[in-house]
């Protein structure tokens, strides 16, 4: 075990990768010299030189279409989107082409591309550098979509994902690159839990937090906070969210009964609903009160002077606590 | 050599058909090229025998796919008539390992890659997206999405720089596409990475209903000198054009020297697909302007001036192209389509939970039915 920043973590996991797999290649804007905005990709172009860490122009559609020619050609690319918010230029690529070659081909085309996005809020970044795009990503079939919060997991499962044989949305919360924690450099993937899986990040037996991301931070604070409460939060880091481990979910609600998802991206049609609408199909006899989300306002991102508003903090995930826990809450008299 | 035939906007760029590179006037007399020349001295009868007979197939496979559409056996079909030379011509330039990044028109180029009679059918008859694997004839799945493929084919063909090797990529595509960031992009990419691709522009005039004048204000030949690539534009509708231009531009690309670009100037003589209505949108005069400059009629002119067309030839080729035909049809007609279960076949190549649930959830589904379903399922229709 090594105490490492998930920025460092997640350069030792591409650098590990790159190391065992000829074919890996990255691809990204100022991924070579500069090591990356984010550093991630330091010192890995003096390493395995510039056929293998490629500069390319500034052009997302570009880079993610010239990954699918490079995949059928064998090689396994490791994308860089700059910032989240640079995503949907390469949108159509992702969704009609990384998504859909190897089902339109009966398998025979594999898109091993893992797409990598430094993702989400609370750096205090310029528009659109702040997005929280994963639904649109998980609503498309053949794309697995993974989103990390701590440094080992950035590290194991950025290796995961970059050995799958199936595209990866690998989501990377900005706001925790520099947060530290202990990483395993040796793991040996065959023996680590698969990206699939979640993981209970906290027991608790009365509420049951889903949530992912760089939220799974805010949402352990918060169940601390309900402990001087009388309140026991299970907190429930997804990992994956493209399968989402249900096994795990659902042993956690028939436990508790009681669900709260809480997570930066808007409201509407986000994860947040898909996860209940499926909580409840498969667990309703089990729920004592309503499901209820903790996510971003239905807005565009707002400045950043303003986002402390807009994301969830640690009191917004308690009052829905209240809320499923048919305790005095910030809706009673709205509901009155 | 750097071949750039146009840069300079003509009184109509765009639309002057006859500022091209050719060898075979429209009347079918072989006319010198100095630039052209050389990259077809070799062809001789035989060979020019052999490029009719492609042409002549490629059509025969046209006219079957719309008469099957036309009788409710094909969802959809995109013809290709009038465009045999350009793609004919262009595709037999290419070694079997290269790699080719085709739309959903090329036909013809599918046909010179070594596809077989169901891989025209099965997917407009909504059987299948792809009904060959890619590998088995290094030939990508046919886009519809516009342009996008001209990407695939340069990240492919930076590829074949890593690994070392001779090959080529290419990507065809036509002149709506040009518009699209995506070839823009590409062309962009291929330069940067002097990566060993040509670009094929089928210009055949319009896309669906716009003309290209709303895609082009100068020859689109002349867009590529600005991305740092060689191009030419060539009379799409000679064979013997459209052959050397492609030789010309794989040699360039295949000695390490980057990208090329062809723009065939060519028409599509039927509608955008058999969804559309041309007359809608098409002068009768201009599509009688075309008609005289037939591709495979040219070369029948050429290969009869040189007494090369004899009735034993004529016969062959004829019966050649309704066996084919045949064949086509039969694929058509006999497609089994797969097992309801079969639409959840290979979304992933890794096993993934959620579909994985889904699938045995629609399985408990249709066993539901018994035997009813398991009869349905075996029917296939």
């Amino acid at each position: 075990m090594t105490q490492l920043t998930m920025g460092k973590a997640l350069n030792e996991g591409l650098r590990r990768a790159m190391a065992d797999d000829p074919k890996v290649l990255i691809m990204g804007e100022d991924i070579g010299k500069l090591g990356g905005v984010f550093r991630i990709t330091d010192g890995l172009l003096d390493q395995f030189g510039a056929k293998r860490v490629i500069d390319t122009p500034l052009a997302e559609a570009g880079i993610m279409g010239t990954a699918v020619g490079l995949a059928y050609r064998g090689y396994r690319p490791v994308v860089e989107i700059q910032f989240d918010g640079f995503v949907y230029p390469a949108f159509d690529q992702i969704v009609c082409q990384v998504a859909k070659l190897h089902y339109r081909t009966r398998g025979n085309v594999k898109m091993p591309i893992t797409i990598r996005i430094p993702w989400a809020g609370g750096v205090g970044a310029a528009e659109h550098h702040s997005e929280s795009p994963e639904a649109y990503f998980v609503h498309t079939s053949g794309l697995r979509v993974v989103a990390v919060s701590n440094p080992h997991d950035a590290h194991v499962m950025l290796r995961q994902a970059i050995a799958s044989d199936d595209p990866v949305v690998f989501f990377e919360p900005k706001r925790l690159y520099h947060a530290k924690g202990e990483v395993d450099l040796d793991t040996n993937l065959a023996d680590a839990p698969p990206m699939g899986l979640a993981r209970v990040a906290r027991e608790g037996k009365d509420v049951t937090l889903l949530t992912y991301g760089a939220q799974v931070t805010t949402a352990l604070d918060a169940a601390t906070a309900a402990e001087d409460d009388g309140v026991s939060i299970e907190v429930i880091d997804l990992r994956s969210l493209s399968p989402v481990d249900y096994r795990t979910v659902e042993a956690s609600v028939r436990k508790t009964g009681r669900v709260v998802v809480t997570h930066e991206a808007a409201r509407e049609a986000g994860v947040g609903a898909e996860l209940i609408a499926s909580v409840t199909e498969r667990c309703f006899n089990y729920l004592e009160s309503a499901p209820v989300r903790v996510t971003g306002h239905d807005i565009p991102y707002p400045p950043a002077k303003l986002e402390r508003h807009h994301l969830p903090d640690l009191d917004r995930i308690l009052d829905a606590v209240d809320r499923v826990l048919d305790r005095p809450n910030s809706l009673t008299e709205v509901a009155r | 050599m750097t071949m750039a035939h146009t840069l300079t906007p003509t009184a109509e760029p765009a639309t002057d058909i006859d500022d091209v590179a050719r060898l075979l006037t429209p009347d079918g007399r072989r006319i010198p090229d100095a630039d052209l020349d050389p990259w077809v001295a070799d062809v001789g009868t035989d060979q020019l025998r052999a490029l009719y007979r492609d042409m002549v197939l490629v059509r025969r496979i046209d006219t079957e796919g719309v008469a099957l559409q036309r009788q409710g056996q094909l969802g959809l079909w995109a013809p290709c008539q009038g465009q045999e030379a350009a793609q004919v011509g262009t595709a037999r330039a290419f070694r079997s390992d290269d790699f080719v990044f085709p739309s959903y028109r090329e036909i013809g180029v599918n046909f010179v890659r070594g596809a077989k009679p169901e891989d025209f059918v099965l997917a407009w008859r909504g059987e299948e997206h792809s009904t060959y694997n890619p590998y088995d004839i290094n030939t990508a799945t046919p886009q519809i999405i516009i342009g996008a493929q001209a990407l695939h084919a340069v990240g492919y063909a930076m590829g074949i720089t890593y690994d070392g090797t001779d090959e080529v990529a290419a990507a065809y595509f036509g002149d709506g596409a040009t518009s699209q960031g995506d070839v823009n992009e590409a062309m962009i990419f291929a330069s940067s990475f002097q990566a060993p691709v040509v670009f094929i522009c089928t210009n055949n005039q319009w896309a669906i209903s716009e003309p290209v004048t709303v895609q082009a204000k100068f020859p689109i030949a002349g867009r590529a000198p600005g991305f740092g690539i060689p191009s030419m534009r060539v009379d799409g509708n000679d064979v013997l054009a459209c052959l050397a231009a492609m030789r010309w531009a794989v040699d360039h690309a295949r000695r390490g020297q980057g990208p090329a670009f062809i723009e065939a100037v060519t028409y599509r003589m039927g509608p955008h697909t058999t969804s559309d209505d041309p007359t809608r949108y098409r002068d009768p005069e201009e599509l009688e302007r075309w008609r005289r400059r037939d591709p495979i009629a040219r070369v029948e002119a050429l290969l009869r001036s040189q007494g090369a067309m004899d009735d034993e030839f004529v016969t062959s080729v004829a019966a050649d192209a309704d066996r084919l035909a045949a064949e086509v049809r039969s694929a058509c007609l006999t497609a089994v389509s797969r097992t309801p279960l079969g639409v959840m076949d290979h979304v992933y190549e890794e096993p993934h939970s959620g579909l994985d649930e889904e699938r045995e959830n629609f399985r408990a589904y249709l066993e539901g039915f018994g035997d009813a379903a398991a009869d349905a399922e075996g029917a296939g229709r």
